[in-house]
């Protein structure tokens, strides 16, 4: 029996490929295999005999099965290995293309602006670009007659023969939402408005385009203070690091009292570092909203105050992230698009940083 | 609005200096945009002696001067013609820089000969543009600093001169005077105020003055009055300086002293030659049509109503604007007739800009002159051209009178703390009124004359709280509306417009932001171009209509950025566009393009020309962004800028565009000059109806454990047969046991034809049926097929292929 077992175990181990091992496993263990003929010769034994040698037998299948297998496995592995030593593949070689979007920086810088505020409790209000002289103008308090006017260089639509009325304007300002905002939902409110807006300005720091987000808030104790601090919340998160703003007295029609707001900054070794040093750069007008401004939006300004303010989208994207150029903004520039925009799945929200 | 320290100092009294008085203009809202400070720039310089000049021995034009100076006896070459010997001189040492040539000074050898400086003409220290030879001073001792020796002797030439921005609201500071009156209530000085002279008349003026009546409300007031026997010639060096100072250029006495009261107290004056006039000067509404060559030698023609001053033979000056040329004052003149008048804003503006003219004087009449100087203001004048000029003045002739001013308004100390923040005692809010020149009756505050702006309660608080200085605001927290975490505030159309923007930009588009205005040839290929969309004023001919669609400023976007050598471009942008040139006119688009090759060249061969499916398949994507339902026909009829043939619109409906897709009509490719394969898609989010179900809550999901069976069919159909007519035939066959239908082959072109029939294709339709009871049987499966080949054989007059 010992020598049935050497005999069939040294076979398997000699057999060198599939082929030579499927011949041992017949002439072994197959149906007229040495062992399986020693087991039908069982039956004619005595049962003392048969008692002894069956379960020898039937171990010595067994054992020659697993030797069969864990032969079966090493050929294969062997026959694998072989198989990986001839495949190579130069991985050097270029991926497949996968084409990269980009989010442009103003709808990026846009939606940091209203995370924040949102998280102040500012809706986003939206206005129409082609606006009535009367939202653009008048009802901000700015008479046609007002200097403002042509200091604004206000793009207008041309009239048709036989219409009389004042030819519309390409709005100058985000401030005209305010308006709309009042006449449709009342106070209180809160309210920031981002969007194109229009003057026809061109050279080295001016487009005829350009983006501005207006902000308004009305309830009925309102101050100034309060505006200072929202921006310095509002400049704080926006940069990521601690800014102090400057209210400096100024004039705006819409506005009484008006203030220009500086943020701190410094100029160090040429480049610009916002929330440092001891310099100021201006970023945006604001005040309390003229009781005319209020009533044009139908509120009762004996009751109710607040304060509104307007900055430059482009302009506070271009502080933030070091873009020198703002004409270069619309022109779709692939090498400035992929080099300023961002990934499309960077959404700004608060818990991460905007 | 640029004045000089000296100037401002005759109006305020002050040891302020030039930074501190910038820095409290600024904050108090007269901007300060530029202080230039001359002597700065003239620190190093000193004053030397020449002591010997010798001829340089290798240089014709040059000399050797030995030169005393602060730092001893010095060695400098010299090229100008009077260097020579016992001339007090200016030196620049080594080191020093010289502005007027932009070079810092060194130690050098001219032509062989040592020189240990420079000795100065005046344009090189941008003093003027003197530079026939080097500055010669009359005085002076040798080390003494020459902008010390400026200061005593020519003081205008280092006399700091500061510009600021006026607003609108305040014409009072268009003079020097309200300047130093804002710096005074400040703290910054004591105020001088300014007492006007009279100059009693010696004879009846010559001319006389009349307003029409339906004119007393453009110009309440007129006054003026001859001056005889004056000799106009060059004014006084003083005069001349402060108005070169402020960049203007000194013409005669008789100008100058006008402009001077300009820029000084505000108040804009004229003279005629009264020699030209001819009888009495009236002012009245132009009836339309009458012309006047003004003093800035153009023609003017005035529109009915506007206002003009006219002598017996016709307009002579257009009124509060300029005057006329023909009665302007010259160098012979000596008769001359002073105006001094208030005309209302309103028809100043509406007439200077009508008649496109700009001056001084209409700067300042339109933003507000301060009515009750009038008379005041010609009165000053008078005694200024009496001192420059001689001559003897006339009574002043008068119409009109001084508008009535009744504004006033409660001063409410609280409502400084309330509107603004800032705790102002009630003393320290009335002392800032006064200082102003406002006047108190008990709590009633009435604004000066000369701050038309001041019209409300609000207007008071500004005034306090700018001079109290906004610096002191410190910020108070304005709480959320509600407490805790912060609604949403984005509308569903808001998130929807981010949703379709960042869904491009996964797919791999650039987002571009490009003008809302474009040409008018280009717009009209996209629909627009109309005149209702068209720009009264464009800065160009390449921006004159508000763009119809996104697509034609993609495109040219696409061809600039084929020109810098990108030829494979994926761009999209979101933003409006208009169908007319009303405000209700404006949509929301997003458009995409995609052009050239789907990547560059690889040795994957996957490189291939962008196809109308790819610009499919991306629109598809974006809309099921937008949550717009994903059974929408495809119709084929549309718009002209797109392939006829080769183009479909996603719709609800005939009426219902949520997309277009397909190529670009190679025509408009043609015209914005695109080269290579370019497909399209436009979307337009404000068309997918929002969601009927606001909740969260999804349907629950029915899974079935039963096999799904696949089977295919392969159809022989009309070459312009629609895969869509195929796949809703089949649908139709079991509307429960379909769950799915698609095709995957599509077999068409010569080939093809070859096998089938001319104009014939063959279409492969795999249909994907799940059991929802029992495991289909083999007849049951074959029942369905059977269906499926009749309903589509019906529908499309095709066969199973065989």
């Amino acid at each position: 029996m010992d020598d049935l077992r050497n005999k069939w175990l040294a076979e398997i181990a000699a057999a060198s490929d599939e082929a030579t091992l499927e011949d041992v496993r017949v002439r072994a263990v197959g149906k007229k295999g040495e062992v399986s003929l020693r087991m039908r010769e069982l039956g004619r034994m005595s049962p003392e005999e048969r008692q002894e040698a069956g379960p020898r037998l039937n171990a010595l299948k067994g054992e020659i099965t697993s030797a069969l297998a864990a032969r079966r496995s090493a050929l294969e592995d062997a026959a694998l290995d072989e198989r990986l030593r001839a495949e190579w593949l130069d991985v050097t070689l270029p991926a497949r293309h996968r084409r990269a979007g980009s989010i442009h920086p103003v709808s990026q810088v846009t939606e940091e602006v209203t995370a924040i505020f949102a998280d102040m409790g500012f809706a986003v209000a939206e206005g129409p670009q082609i606006e009535t002289d009367w939202h653009n103008f008048d009802a901000l308090n700015i008479p046609w007659h007002h200097s403002s006017r042509e200091e604004m260089d206000t793009f207008y639509m041309a009239r048709g023969e036989g219409d009389d009325r004042p030819p519309h304007v390409l709005r100058t300002h985000t401030s005209p939402v305010q308006i709309r905002h009042m006449l449709e939902n009342g106070a209180p409110c809160r309210i920031i408005a981002p969007g194109r807006v229009y003057r026809a300005d061109y050279d080295q720091t001016h487009t005829p385009m350009f983006h501005q987000v207006e902000g308004l808030a009305v309830d009925r104790a309102i101050s100034m203070a309060n505006l200072k601090w929202v921006l310095e919340e509002f400049f704080t998160a926006y940069f990521g690091t601690k800014v102090r703003t400057r209210f400096r007295a100024s004039h705006f029609p819409f506005t009484e009292p008006s203030a220009e707001v500086d943020i701190q900054c410094s100029w160090e070794g040429g480049s610009l570092r916002v929330g440092e040093g001891s310099g100021w750069l201006e970023v945006l007008g604001s005040g309390m909203v003229h009781p005319k401004v209020l009533q044009a939006g139908g509120i009762d300004s004996a009751e109710w105050q607040g304060f509104a303010f307007g900055m430059g989208i482009d302009r506070i994207a271009m502080l933030k992230y070091g873009i020198p150029d703002l004409r270069a903004f619309f022109d779709s520039d692939l090498r400035w698009l992929r080099h300023y925009g961002f990934s499309a799945l960077a959404v700004p929200e608060l818990a991460g940083g905007v | 609005m640029k004045f000089t320290l000296s100037w401002l100092k005759e109006h305020l009294e002050t040891d302020a200096s030039v930074d501190e008085i910038a820095e409290a203009l600024t904050d108090l809202g007269l901007e300060v945009e530029e202080v230039s400070n001359p002597a700065e720039k003239l620190r190093g310089f000193t004053i030397g002696r020449v002591l010997k000049a010798e001829q340089h021995p290798d240089a014709d034009r040059l000399r050797v001067c030995q030169v005393e100076t602060d730092q001893g006896e010095k060695q400098i070459i010299c090229g100008a013609p009077n260097a020579r010997e016992g001339i007090r001189v200016v030196v620049a040492h080594p080191g020093t820089y010289i502005p007027g040539i932009d070079t810092t000074i060194q130690v050098g050898k001219i032509r062989g000969v040592e020189s240990h400086g420079m000795m100065c003409s005046e344009r090189e220290m941008q003093l003027s543009d003197e530079h026939e030879g080097i500055i010669e001073l009359p005085s002076g001792e040798v080390g003494e600093s020459f902008t010390d020796w400026l200061a005593a002797n020519e003081p205008a030439k280092v006399d700091p001169v500061i510009e600021i921005a006026i607003t609108p609201n305040r014409p009072d500071a268009l003079g020097v005077h309200g300047i130093a009156r804002d710096l005074a209530a400040r703290g910054l000085g004591r105020f001088k105020p300014y007492v006007a002279p009279v100059v009693q008349g010696a004879f009846p003026s010559p001319i006389n003055v009349s307003i029409d009546e339906d004119t007393r409300a453009g110009c309440p007031l007129f006054t003026g009055r001859v001056i005889r026997g004056v000799k106009n010639g060059p004014s006084p060096a003083w005069l001349q300086d402060r108005l070169r100072a402020i960049g203007l250029r000194p013409i005669s006495a008789l100008v100058d002293i006008t402009n001077f009261f300009t820029f000084d107290m505000n108040r804009p004056l004229h003279v005629f030659d009264a020699s030209k006039v001819r009888g009495d000067l009236r002012i009245h509404r132009a009836s339309g049509g009458e012309t006047l060559e003004a003093l800035d030698e153009r023609t003017y023609t005035f529109e009915p109503g506007m206002m003009v001053i006219s002598d017996a033979e016709g307009p002579e000056s257009i009124a509060g604007v300029m005057g006329g040329e023909a009665t302007g004052v010259t160098e012979a003149t000596t008769d001359v007739f002073l105006e001094s008048a208030y005309w209302d804003p309103v028809t100043i503006a509406r007439t200077g800009r009508a008649l496109k003219v700009g001056s001084d004087a209409r700067y300042r009449f339109e933003r507000g002159v301060d009515p009750a100087f009038t008379l005041p203001g010609l009165e000053a004048a008078t005694k200024m051209v009496l001192d420059l000029c001689g001559g003897e003045a006339s009574e002043v002739v008068q119409a009109g009178a001084v508008p009535p001013d009744d504004r006033s308004y409660r001063l409410d100390p609280a409502r400084t703390a309330s509107l603004v923040g800032l705790d102002i005692p009630a003393e320290e809010q009335r002392e800032t009124l006064l200082k102003l020149g406002f006047w108190f009756d008990g709590d009633m505050v009435f604004p000066p004359s000369w701050r038309p702006d001041v019209q409300g309660e609000a207007d008071l608080v500004e005034e306090v709280a700018r001079v109290a200085s906004l610096s002191q605001l410190e910020g108070v927290p304005m709480p959320r509306p509600r407490p805790g975490v912060p609604a949403p505030m984005l509308t569903p159309m808001q998130r929807r417009e981010r949703a379709a923007r960042r869904t491009a930009a996964a797919l791999g588009y650039n987002e571009c932001v490009t003008y809302s205005f474009i040409d008018r040839e280009s717009a009209a290929l996209f629909g627009g171009g109309t005149e209702a969309a068209r720009l009264e004023n464009p800065i160009s001919s390449e921006m004159s209509h508000m763009r119809p669609d996104l697509l034609p400023g993609l495109l040219q976007a696409a061809a600039r950025n084929q020109a810098r050598g990108f030829a494979d471009l994926a761009l999209f942008e979101v933003g409006p566009v208009f169908r007319g040139g009303e405000p209700e006119d404006q949509r929301l688009q997003l458009a995409g393009v995609l052009v050239g090759a789907t990547g560059p060249r690889d040795p994957h061969g996957q490189r291939r020309p962008v196809d109308v499916f790819d610009a499919k398949a991306d629109a598809e994507a974006i809309l099921a962004a937008l949550g717009a339902p994903a059974k929408a026909q495809v119709l084929r009829d549309t718009d002209g800028w797109w392939h006829p043939g080769r183009s479909g619109r996603i719709a609800l409906g005939p009426k219902k565009t949520l997309a277009t897709f397909g190529e670009v009509n190679p025509k408009v490719l043609r015209t914005l000059g695109i080269k290579g394969a370019t497909v399209a898609f436009t979307i337009h989010p404000e068309e997918v109806p929002l969601p009927r179900n606001q909740g969260a809550t999804r349907p629950a999901l029915e899974l079935s454990d039963l096999q799904a069976v696949e089977r295919d069919f392969a159809f022989v159909v009309d070459r312009t047969t629609e895969a869509a007519t195929l796949v809703n035939a089949a649908l139709g066959a079991d509307r429960t046991l379909i769950e799915t239908a698609r095709i995957f082959d599509e077999f068409t072109g010569s080939k093809a034809e070859a096998q089938m029939e001319e104009g014939k294709k063959s279409l492969a339709l795999t249909v994907r049926l799940q059991p929802r009871e029992a495991t289909l049987k083999e007849d049951e499966i074959e029942a369905v097929s059977r269906r499926i080949i009749d309903k589509v054989v019906a529908a499309t007059g095709g066969t199973l292929r065989g």
